[in-house]
């Protein structure tokens, strides 16, 4: 048989075929979807509309609903959409409902579906939700889909796919310190550009990738996105491994490429000289080293998100910050309730994160959940409203994204975000005293 | 529909869909009558311009029907609101070198609006007061001002589903479901 990539082989699995290759189109069968606040209404009503109310859903078990965006507010339409998705969760039996305001709800719906033990080795999964490639970290296909394609799943489990051509992405050697997941992304996306990838797979091996722990291979995931590509995807490694076992699962072993699987294009990255990089406004791919805009006074800095609001972030960032005040009013969002309580529980050198943040003047919300990262409604914790200049560890900085159309916002690691508040101005981590 | 005629709406590359529906609407549920009316009134309310001139606030609609952009448009968040907000204001064919991939899905899927890829498309040859001529069954893009023709490229794999209107109607006449 001829050689497949890891996209084509969980593809071929899930078209019921022995072989399948980037162009063909076909019918696949999903193993879970996802749908979040903003478009489980929109989700709902098509269901509704062409399966009929009564009709049921592909799975109970696999049909996940994860309030996270527009959550713990005032505003009346999205409260509204939580009410939507209760009485469907209700009508339906939808078994993992991670409802706001109860002891189940969990966050940003790309950490909660790992956290719930529903991100798998070698598996479909849908979201409704363009970051939903995240869960690549884990050698699971996952993309983001709309409304209609997320309804038509939800009634048949399936959905019509063409087989993305794949992008190798090789990072060979060790990380310099001070330099993390995030900044590689950035990197690898002002080579790309944002449509650098467009209907492709960016599959991510190298020796960097089997020594990076779980949380750092979701963040590089994460932003496969921003250069338009369908997936991102890594084989497992034993960080992956053991992430997932720590949540009770025993998954089933990676898939791995052929040796000579077909790929458009090869970029190889040396990770031994990587440097902090950021994405300039008003653009992810605006890359430049943090060094080329250092200097730059900032108004605002922001920690969160599902790309820089995970444990990892904010023990990086706590790192940085400890003993010392921020200069700048810093927003720190939990990605999920679950690193909130860790940063409660979480301790460096006795103190925990928690309080080494409070300590540092960074304001901490009172709720895990998206926040500011897409702007969100009046009054959203951490929402830029005036034309300020911000440095965020989110994923996107097109004009008006966290909230004013004016505002200036620089992509940055959770490193440089902490130098960057305690000094006021746009910071390399390496040169904090 | 074959010929498509009218005045396009000239916008740059890389138009996001925060750009076509700032995500805090998108609490706006897109699959009832009055969400998609409300949708429609917001298109392309996060430019930095605003949407001005673009949709009439008195009818809801758009002033143009056809959209010509620069590439990668639709780029961004995978928000089925974007292209409900562009076809319940009106718009029914939008031109680019390049589609984000999700935003080209969800116009196929929906049935919304038609995306058309023109390679070589430049915006900058485009005279914005002129008409442009859209032949679909020549796949043929006219510009007059530059007396230009731009192919456009064949839909491929997804033609099934433009011609039945949308991924259910697709699925019904497959006998899928």
């Amino acid at each position: 048989m001829k050689p497949m990539t890891i996209t084509e082989k969980i593809l071929a699995t899930k078209a019921g075929k022995d072989f399948v290759q980037a162009g063909e189109t076909h019918w696949c069968k999903i193993d879970r979807i996802f749908t979040h606040d903003p478009c489980s209404p929109g989700v709902i009503g098509i269901f509704n509309k062409e399966f009929g109310e009564d009709a049921p859903i592909f799975s109970k078990q696999n049909y996940i609903m994860i309030p996270d965006h527009f959550v713990y507010t005032t505003d009346d339409l999205a409260n509204g959409n939580l009410v939507l998705m209760r009485e469907f969760a209700k009508r339906k039996g939808v078994e993992h409902f991670y409802d706001v305001g109860t002891p189940d709800y969990k966050g940003v719906c790309h950490v909660a579906m790992v956290e719930g033990g529903h991100v798998r080795p070698n598996e479909l999964m849908l979201g409704t939700d363009s970051h939903t490639v995240t869960a690549g970290a884990f050698g699971c296909f996952a993309i983001g889909v709309g409304n209609t394609d997320a309804a038509y799943a939800l009634g048949t489990g399936e959905i019509l796919l063409k087989v993305p051509q794949s992008i190798k992405v090789q990072i060979e050697g060790k990380m310099p310190d001070a330099v993390s997941a995030k900044d590689l992304i950035l990197f690898l996306l002002g080579q790309l550009g944002v449509n650098g990838a467009t209907y492709k797979t960016l599959e991510f091996c190298g020796s960097t990738l089997e020594a990076m722990g779980a949380e750092e291979r979701m963040t590089l995931c994460n932003m496969a996105t921003e250069a338009g590509a369908k997936s991102g995807i890594i084989a497992p490694n034993q960080a992956s491994t053991d992430y997932l076992r720590a949540l009770g699962l025993e998954p089933e072993e990676g898939l791995q490429a052929d040796e000579g699987a077909n790929y458009i294009q090869t970029i190889k990255i040396e990770a031994s000289k990587m440097v902090p990089i950021v994405a300039k406004p008003n653009s992810p791919d605006h890359s430049a080293r943090v060094t080329e805009v250092s200097g730059t006074k900032v108004n605002q800095v922001y920690l969160g998100s599902c790309t820089g609001g995970k444990l990892e972030d904010f023990r990086a960032f706590a790192a940085q910050v400890a003993g010392r005040k921020v200069q700048v009013p810093t927003f720190a969002v939990p990605a999920t309730q679950s690193v909130f309580n860790d940063l409660i529980k979480e301790k460096i050198a006795g103190v925990s994160l928690y309080e080494i943040l409070q300590a540092a003047g960074v304001l901490i919300a009172p709720n895990a959940g998206c926040a500011a990262c897409c702007g969100g409604p009046k009054g959203t914790f951490g929402r830029v409203d005036t034309a300020l200049t911000v440095v965020s560890t989110t994923n996107r900085n097109f004009p008006g994204r966290m909230g004013n159309k004016e505002a200036r916002v620089f992509l940055t690691s959770a490193q440089t975000a902490a130098a960057t508040a305690l000094m006021g101005v746009i910071t390399d981590p390496r040169n904090l005293n | 529909m074959r010929i498509v005629k009218g005045l396009p709406l000239v916008l740059p590359k890389n138009v996001d869909t925060d750009q076509i529906l700032t995500a805090e609407y998108m609490k706006i549920n897109p699959s009832t009558q009055s969400g998609r009316e409300q949708l429609g009134r917001l298109a392309f309310c996060g430019l930095v311009q605003g949407n001005g001139g673009i949709i009439d606030l008195e009818t809801g609609k758009s002033n143009y029907s056809v959209i010509l952009a620069g590439e990668n448009f639709g780029c961004g968040s995978s928000r089925e609101h974007a292209p409900v907000a562009l076809g319940a204001a009106g718009f029914k064919v939008v031109v680019s070198p390049s589609f984000a991939r999700i935003f080209y899905r969800n116009c196929i899927s929906t049935g919304e609006l038609l995306p058309l890829e023109a390679p070589e498309l430049d915006i900058s040859e485009v005279t914005k007061n002129e008409d442009v001529t859209i032949d679909l069954e020549k796949m043929e893009l006219y510009l007059s001002s530059a007396q230009k023709t731009l192919k456009l490229n064949p839909l491929g794999d997804v033609a099934g589903v433009v011609a039945a209107g949308g991924l259910f109607a697709f699925a019904r006449q497959q006998g899928r479901i």
